[in-house]
């Protein structure tokens, strides 16, 4: 990583008051706790951890779609924390959200058409004409067809929603792109396309593109970089190759325990931790991880470590980091039947031919909306 | 994909017309109300007598061939008296919910869209109006306002005002915290295009249903301010001050109360269906 970050985070922390009694201290969430991120220009970032862990939070403060209780958020070095709403507004039109569910986060009373047109017509992008034409681009990009723009969401399924959420998401040429759980609502089937797609289209509009995952499978292939969030605090943060590989927190090592390996006695021992988190109300004292931690010592739960580096810009948040041997996953656990290999071959033969979407070129720049600013 | 062609897309208005055209109830609904607002737009060009007309010699007379629908206690025409009438008591009831849903929606929006100080202002202004019983509050401001048709459809829509705001401002809450709400401030749509066309669309079947509903009770509530000398001024007809005076006759002349209670009875469901009609029409989603 080298120059300024595109999207800086630092000492990021948002709490949130769900009980405020008369008297007395009121009832505060820490959904984020204190998150440090430098996302470099033209990386995929994933950020993975369990349900209520607040990377949802996390990905809508980096945004600033809901405001910081403390900290701040840094766009190409400037703080979106100080803009005007206008300002803020303005910024939209280069840093863009995917929502997680495509059932819902479509207005369904407006077409396709309208929907992907909104960003453009909001930022004054092009002329109308200009903007129906970009809009018929990008619907053909995302693998759907330029008629499909006089429908309404609902008649779509929701892999093709999901599409439409990303060409809602791209079509005002942004540069950074964030994804919360983009996949998680679809079916398996579905995922691996909708994933195809927003690598082929981040390779092509030259984005950034961060992605919110709750499963390490999903991203495993498609990022740069991992962040492991727990408690609203990041406990490791690396390369993916290496955090697959070599994991240096406990909590790292458990969720990948949890990625199935289709291979007969891959796996012997299990490390598997049990029970919920713990309440984001009432953290537990020193390592946040402790109560289901295996290796749990009894400095852990006095002291709370910090991230420290273990390594090539490698950074876990766990006192032990480096003694503990911790299990990954290397890249020859997950081995592909052969049967199954031909056919994967076959498939993505078949699809660089047919899909114009996928495979292009990618000096094919000015085919994208970024023409119009 | 099949090799069948794709079929040429409708555009969305004539989508929406196409939906209405299919359901019998709409299209009844609109039959009925196109044909009461014929009839009072064509009053003085059909063949009756003066509303005002009095025949002493045909007092409380049943239904005839000269009076289709009797003669009320002075002697005039019911039919007549219907047929005039049908311009107060429809201009009470659309006019008035139509005041009722301008003032009362952007009202209920801004509460539920600005929440904080403005929705508790209008919230408990909006209660307190609430608390005074419709007519009474509808009689006072009348009475405040000085007996005329104008006041009374005044009247009656500042005091059906309050389902309005209270309406606006729930649907407005829950589709504040929809997905798609958010999705729209995630790229950077502005205050009034976000109310505009994320809020009101996805209000406004409710208040449709509720608009329709009210022209009833607005019907009615002339008809009592009429009563009272508030509403459409004697002896200028109307449905409800028609059916007023005949419930002093119901054993001797029910055909006075029978005909402007038929005729309300039908422009209220005309009004129903028509509401109905019109937002399924208008919803993209069921077919």
């Amino acid at each position: 990583m080298s120059g300024t970050p595109i999207l800086e985070a630092r000492a990021l922390k948002r709490h949130f008051v769900t009980r405020k009694p008369l008297f007395g201290a009121p009832t505060v969430v820490r959904a984020v706790d204190g998150v440090d991120l430098a996302i470099a220009e033209g990386e995929t970032f994933a950020i993975v951890g369990e349900s209520g862990c607040g990377k949802s939070t996390l990905a809508r403060l980096l945004v600033r779609l809901i405001e910081p209780s403390d900290g701040r958020v840094a766009y190409q070095g400037k703080d979106i924390g100080d803009l005007s709403e206008q300002a803020l507004r303005a910024l939209r039109a280069e840093l863009q959200f995917i929502f997680q569910d495509p059932f819902s986060s479509l207005n369904p009373r407006m077409t396709v058409g309208a929907l992907i047109e909104e960003p453009l017509r909001t930022h004054e992008i092009g002329t109308a004409e200009e903007r129906r034409s970009a809009v018929a681009r990008i619907l053909t990009r995302v693998g759907l067809r330029p008629e499909h723009a006089d429908r309404y969401p609902h008649e779509f399924s929701g892999g093709q929603r999901q599409r439409i959420g990303i060409a809602r998401a791209l079509v005002s040429g942004p540069k950074v792109v964030i994804g919360d759980e983009p996949v998680s609502a679809l079916d398996v089937s579905i995922q691996a396309q909708v994933i195809n797609i927003l690598e082929d289209l981040k390779e092509a509009f030259g984005l950034t593109l961060i992605v919110i995952a709750h499963d390490l499978a999903v991203i495993r292939h498609m990022s740069d970089r991992v962040a492991v969030m727990y408690l609203g605090r990041i406990v490791e943060i690396g390369t993916a190759d290496r955090l697959f590989q070599a994991p240096a927190h406990p909590y790292t090592e458990a969720l990948l325990e949890a990625i199935p390996i289709p291979s007969v006695g891959a796996r012997k021992a299990h490390v598997a931790i049990e029970g919920d988190p713990p309440n984001p109300i009432a953290p537990p004292s020193g390592c946040r991880f402790h109560t289901r931690c295996p290796y749990a010592a009894d400095i852990c739960r006095t002291e709370a470590p910090t991230l420290r580096d273990v390594g090539d810009g490698h950074q876990a948040a766990c006192h032990f980091s480096g003694d503990l041997a911790l299990k990954g996953i290397q890249p020859d656990d997950v081995q592909r039947t052969p049967a199954a290999t031909r056919r994967f071959e076959i498939y993505s033969a078949a699809r660089a031919q047919a899909d114009p979407i996928t495979h292009q070129d990618p000096s094919n720049r000015e085919e994208t909306p970024h023409a119009y600013r | 994909m099949s090799a069948v062609a794709d079929p040429v897309l409708p555009k969305r208005q004539s989508r929406a017309w196409v939906k209405f055209r299919k359901s019998p109830s709409a299209l009844l609904g609109g039959a009925i109300v196109v044909f009461f607002v014929l009839i009072a737009l064509l009053a003085p060009l059909l063949p009756v007598p003066g509303p005002a007309e009095t025949d002493w010699s045909a007092v409380r007379k049943t239904p005839s061939a000269a009076h289709p629908f009797g003669t009320d206690e002075i002697g005039r025409d019911v039919l007549s008296r219907m047929i005039w009438g049908a311009q107060a008591s429809l201009l009470a009831g659309v006019v008035s919910v139509m005041i009722a849903v301008a003032l009362g929606v952007p009202l209920g929006v801004l509460a539920g869209y600005r929440r904080g100080w403005t929705d508790a202002v209008i919230s408990r202004v909006t209660e307190a109006l609430l608390a005074a019983p419709f007519l009474i509050l509808a009689i006072a401001l009348a009475a405040f306002l000085g007996p005329s048709l104008t006041n009374a459809m005044i009247a009656i829509g500042v005091s059906a005002m309050p389902i309005f705001i209270r309406l606006a401002r729930g649907q407005t809450l829950a589709v504040m915290t929809e997905d798609y709400v958010e999705s729209a401030r995630a790229i950077g749509v502005g205050h009034l295009a976000l109310i505009w066309r994320y809020i009101l669309p996805n209000i406004f079947p409710p208040i449709i249903v509720q608009g329709t509903l009210t022209i009833a009770t607005a019907i009615i509530a002339e008809a009592s301010l009429s009563f009272l000398g508030l509403g459409q001024q004697p002896p200028a007809p109307s449905w409800g001050s028609m059916l007023n005076i005949a419930k002093n006759f119901l054993e001797q002349a029910p055909w006075m109360a029978l005909y402007p209670g038929i005729a309300i009875f039908l422009v209220v469901l005309g009004f129903n269906l028509l509401g109905d009609g019109l937002r399924d029409a208008l919803d993209p989603r069921d077919t």
